[in-house]
């Protein structure tokens, strides 16, 4: 009998790679293992279009992924195999959840047959990430494919961003159909947009021109909404000084004028002292974490709230909104400054300068040019960012350094920082910083680490090493697991409970995985050392040794409020 | 002020959504008194009924995450007095004790209840109505012996005229044509 011609059938795991290229991924993260083996075979004839990095870790492909994700604005992807693999995604995943970060992981599964029966490296993924994805998906039949890559790229960077996991079973892989694939940009179920109720923007604008003491607070909603210039342009018109969280930073450029500085913690001391001054908060997509707010019975009981954010449920979260104006601020922020006037707030901003000029003489000035022979944390950084123009790309990890590089770290542009705010993950930075460079391979990125950190993702350097990443490392090593034995000093009698750090030679380690490195113990080596990290092609290591026992000040000391901020 | 809440989730019907939605509340620290999940009147459309016994500022931020999941498409918050609300309760009573006096009978009269089952050893017994009616005529039948007795989570309905989330949908699916 004739037989009608089959349509090109193909497997799973080529419709896997497809619909990758599909979406528009040129790169992509990730680590073999049985359960994704097809996948990776599928992969082996598209190198041409879908670069794959060889991370040393599943963390580090993830955070490699989010580094990619935070500079470019695309969605960052990465690939992992069943069981331990999936479980070292883990890390990364929920980071990427509480950062707001578009991504997507792609993970092996036993086949379906098997699942249920504890077989052989199989884990409940879908179980496990539930909790850390703004959505996830376990993909039992090959068929299935194109319509949950549609949906997972759909849903990661849409609305307000997230990470989305896709558990993709072994016989799925192996599985034959017809593919077709159809971008999704619909679902009943999830509205990415709230809709804004104009009321509250006539309302914002009238609060806004009533004000005599408003002040802005810039988070990461406006760097997530491409929304910089419409946040200039209204803080420019109704001449608000703007303070920002530690991921709002380097949405606005340091040198502006209307830049208060960083909020909480660690932040500023105009900022939080004057946050219990204002009369009025406009909030712009940024959430009111614990670390900006301090003691919340104690926050900003002077003021009206205005909140934009994308998301409702942030609106009400922690602080009650006066006015809550949802939708993307790209969106809402300019309707509010068609209507506000243009007031002359000059003597309300010289209240700011004011307080910035008692933390300049009593904390920057001595950072940057300390009396003590060891280098500081701060003077490193603030001459790496001026060897730079102050205009590069900073990834941190997590302790003093990061806070001392959200100090004085510089920038001009935004979408120039790459730090793990609301997970605080430790080893996030050497891989985001690989992610970062392949994402903006023509800017200069440079990563901020502690030695406490660098341990525990050091082995990306065989990363950085094989896939040639010219990423720029300064290892701040203070032999101490810094942030840690800073609050030990201030709140637990200074007992040094397991913080004190026994290094490895780490310029022997850089050696070992052939990436140029020197040593810096003093500070006339230092200047020498930063002109070799910016110009060395390729990528670069400087270990400086600094001050064992500095801190960072300003502090909020945990419980306390944000006004009475310490300055030492 | 604590008080008594009824959230109705319309949502897809996709495995693991009732996790999803129990999370929420352990989460936030809010107990779930009751919890059940069905078929609505719109086709294709799940519904899960749940009581709780909450704050309404607590309660509207359990609502802004429920409507946060992906698959739920809308949650909507009631109180006490805007639902119809019934729970049913089955009682296993044995037929001994029934046919020694006519008590047991007497009091499944008065009490509205039902006999669904009657064979030699037990009987059983159906009573449906509010949590305090079907607890009372437990009281009443356990001085003869309840063997078993089970309570179901509470349905509900709103005393309004039609479903709520059936404008919503309307709405969403007049704003993805207008889209297309
Ligand atoms: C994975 C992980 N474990 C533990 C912590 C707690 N922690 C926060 S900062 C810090 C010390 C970091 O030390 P180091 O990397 O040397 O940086 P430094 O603070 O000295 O700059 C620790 C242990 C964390 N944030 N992440």
């Amino acid at each position: 009998m004739f037989k009608k011609k089959d349509k090109k059938k193909i497997s799973g795991s080529e419709a896997v790679i497809l619909s990758l290229i599909n979406e528009g991924v040129d790169v992509l993260f990730g680590y073999p293992g049985g359960a994704i083996m097809p996948v990776y075979d599928a992969m082996h004839d598209y190198y041409d279009k879908l670069n794959h990095i060889l991370t040393r870790h599943e963390q580090g492909a993830i955070h490699a992924a989010q580094g990619y994700a935070r500079v470019t604005g695309k969605v960052g992807v990465g690939i992992v195999t069943s069981g331990p693999g999936a479980t070292n995604a883990v890390t990364g995943i929920a980071d990427a959840m509480l950062d707001s970060t578009p991504l997507v992981v792609i993970s092996g599964q036993v086949a379906s047959s098997l699942l249920g029966t504890d077989a052989f490296q199989e884990i409940d993924v879908v179980g496990i990430t539930q909790p850390i994805t703004k959505w996830n998906y376990q993909i039992k039949r090959a068929e299935d494919i194109p319509e949950a890559f549609a949906k997972a790229f759909y849903l990661a960077k849409s609305g307000r961003p997230g990470p989305v996991v896709l558990d993709i079973t072994k016989d799925a892989q192996f599985g034959e159909f017809e593919y077709e694939y159809k971008k999704i940009d619909f679902i009943r179920s999830y509205r990415p947009l709230p809709k804004t109720d104009y009321t509250q923007i006539d309302e914002a604008a009238r609060l806004i021109n009533l004000a005599k003491k408003p002040m802005a607070l810039i988070g990461q909603g406006v760097i997530l909404g491409n929304a910089e210039s419409e946040a200039l342009e209204f803080l420019e018109k109704s001449d608000i000084p703007a303070a920002y969280t530690l991921l709002g930073l380097s949405a606005i450029p340091s040198d502006h004028r209307l830049n208060i500085g960083m909020l909480g913690m660690h932040g500023h001391y105009a900022p939080n002292v004057k946050t219990n001054d204002a009369d009025l908060i406009i909030a712009v997509g940024m959430r009111f974490d614990d670390r900006v707010t301090g003691n919340l019975d104690k926050y900003a009981k002077k003021a009206k709230i205005i909140h934009l954010d994308i998301d409702p449920a942030e609106v009400n979260k922690n602080v009650y909104a006066d006015v809550s104006i949802l939708g993307n601020v790209k969106v809402t922020l300019p309707l509010i400054s068609e209507k506000v006037s243009s007031i002359d707030r000059s003597e309300w901003l010289k209240e700011f300068q004011g307080l910035t000029n008692i933390e300049t003489r009593k904390i920057i000035k001595k950072e940057i040019n300390p009396s003590h022979k060891k280098l500081s944390m701060g003077e490193v950084i603030h001459r790496v960012s001026q060897a730079f123009d102050d205009d590069a790309i900073m990834v941190t990890d997590v302790g003093q350094h990061q806070m001392m590089a959200a100090r004085y770290f510089k920038f001009k542009q935004t979408r120039s920082v790459v730090t793990s705010g609301g997970l605080g993950t430790m080893g996030f930075g050497l891989p985001a910083a690989i992610g970062a460079k392949m994402g903006k391979p023509d800017r200069d990125v440079v990563l901020f680490v502690g030695d406490g950190g660098f341990q525990m993702t050091i082995q990306e350097l065989g990363t950085i090493f094989q896939s040639k990443i010219p990423v720029k490392v300064v290892l701040l090593n203070n032999s101490f697991l810094g942030m840690v034995r800073q609050w030990q000093e201030l709140f637990f009698d200074k007992r040094y409970a397991s913080t004190e750090l026994i290094n490895p030679d780490f310029q022997g380690i850089c050696k070992g995985y052939h990436m140029p490195s020197e040593l810096v113990e003093s500070r006339d080596k230092l200047d020498s050392a930063i002109k070799n990290l910016v110009e060395h092609e390729g990528p670069y290591l400087i270990e400086a040794i600094v001050e064992k026992e500095g801190n960072v000040f300003p502090m909020v000391p945990a419980g306390a409020s944000v006004s009475d901020i310490r300055l030492e | 002020m604590k008080q008594e809440f009824t959230i109705s989730i319309f949502s897809e019907n996709h495995i693991g959504l009732l996790s999803q939605v129990s999370t929420v509340f352990t989460r936030r620290n809010v107990n779930i008194e009751s919890i059940t999940s069905s078929e609505s009147a719109i086709h294709g459309i799940h519904k899960i009924t749940i009581i709780v016994f909450t704050t309404r500022e607590q309660i509207e931020k359990v609502r802004g995450q429920l409507d946060k999941l992906i698959d739920v498409i809308k949650s909507y918050v009631f109180k006490a007095e805007d639902v119809i609300h019934q729970e049913i309760a089955l009682y296993k009573v044995s037929t001994a004790a029934i046919l020694e006096s006519d008590e047991v009978e007497r009091i499944i009269r008065k009490h509205n209840a039902r006999i669904l089952e009657i064979t030699k050893e037990y009987t059983v017994v159906e009573k449906s109505g509010h949590k305090s009616e079907t607890q009372e005529l437990f009281e009443k039948l356990n001085q003869f012996g309840v063997t078993q007795f089970v309570r179901s989570g509470r349905v509900a309905v709103t005393k309004l005229k039609k479903e709520l989330l059936s404008d919503y949908l309307k709405k969403i699916e007049d704003e993805k044509t207008t889209k297309d």
